[in-house]
């Protein structure tokens, strides 16, 4: 193993290992978590992967205290994450909120389950997709990833930590039980592919902790390094002090969001499928992406040409891609493990273009190809 | 009710605070009303950072939601916040990912004992490397004074009008039994042996825990009678009774009745992080 703790070299290994070792590789090193399925194998990895590398695992008495301490890690100079479902990702909106406020970089997953409330703790689903975008109270923009394999569970964990330090925000890993326990391929190399924090740039007397640089996002000063400043979920100024203004707010509040939707660019990842000729898009994500691709053929093989948008970043949601996708084709078909979540994104986007169809189900299984077939086929009636 | 007789204080021009280099004076005034204890709550801390002449930046304090939690954006340290029940979940990020820094949170009794409560138990029962300040004024002083779980039986709140009939916490018996190493309380009255209290607690391994009885005048003091701070001070002087090493079971805080102050636990015992890097030391972290 190299020194900077990465398992280099290939693994058969599921995606929820796939995250802890990502989780790694990037640098983490520290977690909090509480238990809950499908995502203990995260957590039961890190467990003795953490200390092995130096760092810190902790087991929280709730997912509220998880969450929180991964941001307090943050201030304390660490890559930190935690990992949860469903019910323990409601739990987390209080300070993921925090962390939005407070522009506290850090990883969350959420191994997506049968919801809501408890639903089926051992059986997939992708209903928490619109809580990704704004559970938290307030407004906001979030970085959401959704993966389709084990090895993008790999690459996007890595990828997750890179962004939350580019720009000071909490990303979400937005996966689904059956990704999370599909064993496969994973590659894992052996740099160290952790991201650099953004640090002041001046000593204490002149550095204002909220001072954004150009591109919005202003440079972290963690704790004991000298720096003593303020950090509040309050609305606040450059100073890091309350201002109950709505002027401070109106002020913050942009910021946080603007820093995010000016770099659209920067965090947009997508895959496209035999979109070239399509006259059929089929829109999709995680395990229901790899059913929706296998669909693909069978339509095909009937004459229909179809081809595949698969949303790697979720949020922010690629209004534009997707408005280019409804120009090319006469029939979009959404296909997700909910009743129609990111469906009402792409209808938003493509403003009645063309017809979008939905191939949803509530979860417990994944889709067959051939109910996606199905959907291609009712969209161009 | 006891009346105020003290004469109106004396405004010295130009009066410096003899630890104002703890504090960022582009943040005073504060927005304490006037008579409650936070203000002598703090200053007992800054005396206590003073005399144990740490490095101020190798101390952080974490707070959650409330008038006391207001108390670390007035310290010119590294000062967190944070959301209402949480401080002590973020405090424990913060301390265990970077073990070298002293962490010290302060709030209050509904934030650290309702809303926090479930945190405060765990983090006594890891004894996670830790310092609690709680100063208990008895209600929710900043949403108008509603009842919290250490309003006294019959106490009168916002939220309870005919009189609290839930039974109240007793922290120090709280704190002491989830196994906190060191648990003592004082009054703001005792400015001096709170201090050396909060002292003693920073410098002791693992959990520790300082309850502060504090006057809330505007709100609490009213509802019930107490009168101004200065009449509740008093009330303190009449009834607290320094009893180190008093059964914590044995002293709970009933209005009008005397009440111990003290130190009632003092005790050593592996704290998370000894017990943290004996058990992964043969993983041979690097």
């Amino acid at each position: 193993m190299p020194s900077n703790g990465n398992l280099a070299g290939v693994h058969f290994m599921n995606g929820d290992e796939a995250i802890a070792e990502g989780a790694i590789a990037a640098g983490c090193r520290f977690f909090a978590g509480y238990p809950i399925t499908p995502q203990s194998e995260i957590a039961e990895r890190l467990s003795w992967r953490i200390p092995a590398v130096g760092g810190m695992y902790i087991q929280m008495e709730d997912e509220i205290a998880a969450m929180a301490a991964v941001v307090g890690a943050a201030w304390g100079g660490a890559k930190a994450m935690t990992a949860t479902s469903g019910p323990g990702f409601s739990l987390m909106m209080e300070n993921l909120g925090l962390a939005i406020m407070t522009e506290s970089p850090c990883v969350v997953v959420d191994v997506q389950r049968g919801a809501p409330s408890t639903g089926l703790p051992t059986a997939v689903g992708q209903g928490d997709m619109m809580q990704a975008r704004w559970g938290s109270h307030g407004h906001y923009e979030i970085i959401a990833l959704v993966p389709s394999s084990p090895q993008e569970a790999f690459d996007l964990t890595v990828r997750a930590f890179a962004m939350s330090e580019r720009f000071r925000v909490p990303v979400l890993v937005m996966t689904d039980e059956v990704v999370g326990h599909m064993y496969e391929r994973v590659e894992i190399p052996a740099e160290s592919l952790a991201a650099p924090r953004r640090r002041p740039t001046v000593p204490p007397a002149g550095f204002l902790p909220f001072q954004p640089d150009e591109d919005l996002v202003p440079p972290m000063a963690c704790a004991g390094e000298g720096y003593r400043i303020h950090v509040t979920g309050l609305t606040h100024d450059e100073r890091g002090y309350p201002d109950m203004t709505a002027t401070a707010h109106g002020r913050l509040v942009s910021r946080l969001s603007d820093k995010i939707l000016r770099y659209v660019h920067e965090t947009e990842l997508y895959e496209e499928v035999e979109l070239d000729d399509a006259e059929v898009a089929v829109v999709s994500y995680g395990v229901s992406a790899r059913v929706a691709h296998g669909a693909l053929a069978l339509a095909r093989q009937r004459g229909v040409r179809a081809g595949m948008f698969r949303l790697i970043t979720a949020w922010p949601f690629p209004d534009e891609r997707m408005r280019q996708l409804a120009a090319r084709v006469r029939g979009i078909v959404v296909v997700e493990l909910n009743l129609g979540q990111m469906s009402r994104e792409v209808e938003r986007a493509v403003q009645g273009r063309v017809p979008v169809a939905g191939v949803y189900h509530a979860g417990g299984r994944i889709h067959t190809p051939v109910e996606v077939l199905a959907g291609i086929e009712e969209v161009l009636r | 009710m006891i009346v105020s007789t003290l004469p109106a204080p004396e405004i010295i021009p130009d009066a410096r605070h003899p630890m104002e280099k703890f504090l960022r004076k582009d943040r005073i005034p504060h927005i304490w009303c006037s008579g409650c204890g936070l203000g002598s709550a703090l200053s007992s801390f800054l005396f206590a950072l003073d005399e144990l002449a740490w490095d101020p930046d190798s101390v952080a304090v974490v707070a959650g939601i409330g008038c006391t939690a207001r108390i670390p954006g007035y310290l010119r340290l590294d000062t967190y916040h944070t959301t209402h029940g949480r401080a002590i979940p973020f405090a424990t990020g913060l301390k265990l990912a970077k073990k070298d820094l002293h962490v010290v949170v302060i709030s209050g009794d509904g934030d650290l004992f309702a809303i926090g409560g479930n945190h405060f138990i765990h983090a006594a029962r890891r004894n996670l490397d830790l310092t609690v300040i709680c100063v208990n004024n008895f209600n929710y002083g900043m949403t108008g004074g509603q009842a919290g779980p250490t309003t006294p039986l019959d106490g009168r709140t916002t939220t309870t009008p005919l009189g609290n009939f839930e039974h109240p916490f007793n922290l120090v018996h709280l704190a002491a039994s989830a196994g906190a190493t060191y648990v003592a309380r004082w009054t703001t009255l005792d400015g001096r042996r709170l201090q050396h209290g909060m002292m003693d607690a920073m410098g002791h391994k693992g959990f520790t825990f300082v309850e502060v009885l504090a006057p809330c005048p505007t709100n609490f003091g009213r509802r019930n009678k107490i009168g101004e701070g200065i009449d509740e001070l008093r009330t303190y002087a009449q009834l607290a009774n320094i009893r180190h090493g008093a059964d914590p079971k044995d002293t709970a805080v009933v209005p009008g009745r005397p009440f111990a102050v003290g130190t009632f636990v003092n005790v050593d015992k592996p704290s998370y992080l000894d017990m943290y890097e004996a058990k992964t030391a043969s993983l041979g972290a690097r």
